[in-house]
């Protein structure tokens, strides 16, 4: 009794946390009953008619859905993987250089896009890919023809996975940098003495050394294989290339938000997030298994 | 370090040096080229003629921008939400971090609320669902819609309670006997001593909230009531979506039809404050990366 009066301003402390939670993240989770609703915005959630899993049957029969499915699956993995062997390589070359300062300033440079949004990126990708833009100078400066990179299919895929590349792998690369130099320098020492090359240490010192951290970083990855960049393909993608480009949230987004078809939407959102949570637990379980990797 | 160096190696350096430079143009160039677009005069931007100086040098997209009241309205937005949204989350992100710092012993219920919180981090209702949320607490069209659905954020209470738990137990020891409680302990003794801390999570929040753009579309309804990233976002969104016009010669005329200069300046000008705090943003997250990292 006297422990309870003692937390008493623990529980008052926690009480603001818990309000917005239960609101905006436990409410929306109970909002997913309108994915077996006819829902209607007026009826809310507690008057629209269940329905069973017709707005599944329903989204599952678009002509859309499998190539929407395909080409999330297909951008996730691509970037899945860059995102682990550019970061790897880049940290690699930065190790071997003995200049600090220049090191320092790729890393740097390497870092900037990471803390810009999409619609700074994405104007500038935008530009830099437009007809007359640089990137179409220098392919006229080839004597080809220029090419409409932002209206075709697989160049905007292509186009996509790259400047997602180009934003995101500072992150990588400097978790990486950290692991290589955490590796004992004894170990190069001896190395040496053994008569090892430089060639050598890398493939038996510093990679075994960041393998740990590499696992745990594309095991953590996989969790997001239905995640292939919303908010930077819904700001530079267009009509003509929804073909190759649209993706399970720009997908809801539009079936949601624009047609108003909200139980269908609601429907599709929740096949990605059951499917999302088994791929986390399932990742961080092994996560957890292999390297001791907690987040509480 | 090393006394010989081979031929090789110097061979390896020297275009280990030339690759990683290049690299770094591409972090750089890009932003340059932006920057020189906006310098130049209308018609040399149009005709494609910069690359990566400006070309018929003129301020006057900086001073059209300067009479452009959507900019400076989306520009005061900008700060409101800022400032708001960083006091919200702060706020919250003490209150709940100061409780589930405690150990298991000290404060029985803890076990309870993180796993309250924790599932958020692996399972949420979705887009559509939270919208629906959103519009059923009546917050569409106000500025509260883009802070307090993310009020809370685990991510950075993990963070903090990671450094909470650093603080040496001593120090509330000896405020517990001077008949301190705990509201006392955490604003007098626990929040000086974080400062550090504090900066890392604040300058992660403040840029969260000058970049978000995507909120403002989905739950604002007015225009003039759009942050500058989401009137940003429109700029860019509007620009696409001409662009479904089919022939080559077409494009061209859409493409020079827009204010290429001025557009430019302003998505210059939603960079500029990144990079002007850019140093300390690099210093601060890579700690912040480590503290996330340090697992008991």
């Amino acid at each position: 009794m006297k422990k309870l009066k003692k937390n008493y301003p623990l529980h008052v402390m926690l009480l603001p946390g818990v309000v917005f939670t239960l609101i905006y993240a436990y409410g929306p989770m109970a909002g997913l009953v309108m994915a077996f609703q006819e829902f209607e915005p007026l009826s809310g959630f507690f008057k629209s008619d269940f329905i069973g899993l017709d707005n599944f049957k329903y989204v599952f029969q678009l002509p859309d859905f499998n190539q929407v499915l395909w080409n999330t699956v297909l951008i996730a993995v691509c970037k899945m993987v860059l995102f682990l062997l550019v970061p790897l390589i880049l940290a690699l070359l930065l190790n071997e250089v003995t200049k600090s300062w220049f090191s320092r300033f790729v890393q740097s440079a390497i870092f900037l896009p990471f803390f810009l949004s999409w619609t700074v990126l994405g104007g500038i990708v935008i530009e830099l890919f437009s007809l007359n833009g640089p990137v179409n100078a220098l392919v006229s400066s080839f004597g080809l023809e220029p090419i409409m990179f932002m209206l075709d299919n697989s160049w905007f895929r292509t186009i996509i996975i790259g400047s997602d590349v180009w934003k995101g792998m500072g992150y990588n690369m400097i978790i990486m940098l950290a692991a290589i130099t955490g590796i004992n320098a004894t170990l190069y020492e001896a190395a040496e003495v053994d008569g090892a090359g430089e060639w050598k240490q890398m493939i038996h010192i510093t990679l075994p050394g960041i393998a740990p951290i590499v696992i745990v970083l594309s095991v953590l990855g996989l969790g997001g294989v239905l995640n292939a960049g919303f908010e930077q393909i819904l700001i530079m993608y267009n009509p003509t290339v929804y073909e190759g480009s649209d993706i399970i949230d720009t997908f809801v987004y539009r079936l949601g938000i624009f047609s108003q078809q909200f139980g269908p939407a609601a429907a599709v959102g929740l096949f990605k997030s059951v499917i999302s949570l088994a791929l986390v637990s399932a990742t961080y379980y092994a996560a957890y298994k292999y390297n001791n990797y907690r987040i509480f | 370090m090393r006394s010989r160096v081979s031929l090789s190696r110097k061979l390896f350096n020297v275009s280990n040096a030339l690759f990683l430079t290049g690299v770094t143009l591409l972090g750089i160039v890009p932003f340059l080229h932006l920057l020189s677009i906006s310098l130049s005069s209308n018609t040399a931007a149009m005709a494609g003629e910069v690359k990566l100086w400006p070309v018929g040098f003129s301020w006057d997209a900086y001073i059209y921008l300067g009479e452009k009241v959507e900019f400076f309205r989306s520009l005061w937005v900008s700060l409101e939400r800022v400032v708001l949204g960083t006091i919200v989350n702060m706020l919250l992100v003490f209150l709940t971090a100061y409780p589930l710092a405690k150990s298991n012993e000290q404060f029985g219920s803890r076990t309870v609320y993180v796993w309250f919180f924790a599932v958020t981090m692996f399972f949420g209702g979705g887009l559509i669902p939270t919208y629906i949320v959103v519009v059923k607490t009546g917050l569409i069209d106000s500025i509260w819609a883009l802070i307090l659905p993310g009020a809370l954020s685990v991510w950075n209470v993990i963070l903090m309670l990671n450094f909470f738990r650093s603080i040496p137990k001593e120090l509330e020891e000896a405020a517990t006997i001077d008949g301190a409680g705990h509201w006392t302990i955490l604003w007098k003794v626990f929040l000086p001593v974080s400062l550090p801390s504090i900066a890392t999570i604040g300058l992660f929040t403040i840029v969260g909230h000058w970049n978000a753009w995507f909120d403002g579309i989905l739950y604002l309804n007015s225009p003039d009531k759009y942050p500058l990233q989401t009137y940003l976002s429109t700029l860019i969104m509007s620009m696409n979506s001409m662009m479904t016009s089919v022939s080559v010669e077409q494009l061209k005329v859409l493409e020079n039809l827009s204010e290429k200069t001025l557009r430019t300046a302003q998505i210059f000008m939603g960079a500029l404050p990144i990079m002007l705090v850019y140093p300390f943003l690099q210093k601060y997250f890579v700690r912040g990366m480590t503290v996330g990292s340090v697992k008991e």
